[in-house]
């Protein structure tokens, strides 16, 4: 176990772009007319990663998770819960990330995988959590060598 | 959209599949700056052999967001509540996936009917890229 190193992120706010939106749908092979073609159109049901852009770290999105270098580490899974429909382009989201469990495996290669789970919160303007997001990240202690190797 | 309404989706119906175009790493890179996770073992060669591997390989979440795409298309993009992906075995340019999904079941609750699904996204080797769970709202 790890947690030392984990902390809540502080909190920031992230602006639900109608242009991002866009964006995200192309980059996720759509050609949705509801992402496309209308004025206030709803965010794409995995938008909420680029909550990236608006957070004062470099490149990723899982803030206190604790992982330190990219070549160890790999995405296991994913989860986007909304409650209601997910957030429209307007929206000015307030977004708090805070660690979840963190466990360890071993592999199958013998190497130890640390698991580091993070919840993520979006809240609309009048506070109300419009959609959780929650990560599995796995830091692993050696380079993974191939197809299978999670 | 005619989205399928619950009375439609027996639990066990599959939708019908969709398989998408090979990868490049031309789609990780706008799906890198599309979506902020700038890895470079997604479209750096030397970085990704550097890791371990022997060439970059797919964004996990690219697929997880195609997947979305897959089952919005379907069931609407402002129907959807849940969505769950685990990844398994990588991805690589050059791989054609399949995404299928089957109905779980249907739910009533709170007034609004919901739809369950499982879905997989295989590679043309026959191997699990990843698996993934969805829940959507339908009419009755």
């Amino acid at each position: 176990m790890s947690t030392t190193e984990q902390k809540a992120g502080a909190p920031f706010r992230m602006v639900v772009e109608m242009g991002k939106i866009r964006e995200f749908a192309r980059a996720t092979k759509s050609g949705n007319p509801e992402y496309l073609e209308v004025e206030n159109p709803v965010a794409p049901a995995t938008f909420l990663v680029t909550s990236a852009f608006w957070q004062n770290t470099r490149g990723g999105n899982q803030a206190g998770s604790g992982f330190t270098s990219y070549e160890r580490v790999l995405h296991g899974a994913q989860e986007f819960i909304f409650h209601g429909e997910p957030p429209r382009a307007g929206t000015a989201l307030t977004v708090q990330a805070r660690p979840g469990p963190s466990y360890e495996k071993t592999g199958r290669r013998g190497g130890v995988m640390k698991f580091h789970e993070t919840v993520t919160e979006y809240r609309d303007e009048t506070g109300r959590l419009v959609a959780e997001a929650h990560g599995t990240i796995i830091e692993t202690s050696q380079a993974p060598t191939g197809g299978t190797d999670k | 959209m005619s989205a399928p309404r619950a009375a439609e989706l027996a639990e066990g119906t599959e939708l019908e599949p969709f398989t998408d175009k090979p990868l490049t790493v031309t789609d990780f890179v706008r799906y890198q700056g599309a979506s902020g996770d700038m890895n470079p073992a997604h479209h750096d060669t030397e970085f990704a052999q550097r890791a371990g591997f022997p060439t970059p390989f797919a964004v996990g979440m690219l697929q997880a967001g195609v997947l979305a795409t897959y089952l919005t298309d379907q069931f609407g993009a402002s129907a959807i509540r849940r969505i769950k992906v685990q990844w398994k075995e990588q991805a690589w340019p050059g791989d054609v996936l399949t995404y299928r999904a089957t109905v779980v079941g249907t739910r009533h609750e709170d007034g609004q009917h919901y739809v369950d699904l499982e879905a997989t996204v295989t590679r043309q080797t026959g191997g699990v890229h990843l698996i993934g769970w969805a829940t959507f709202v339908v009419e009755p």
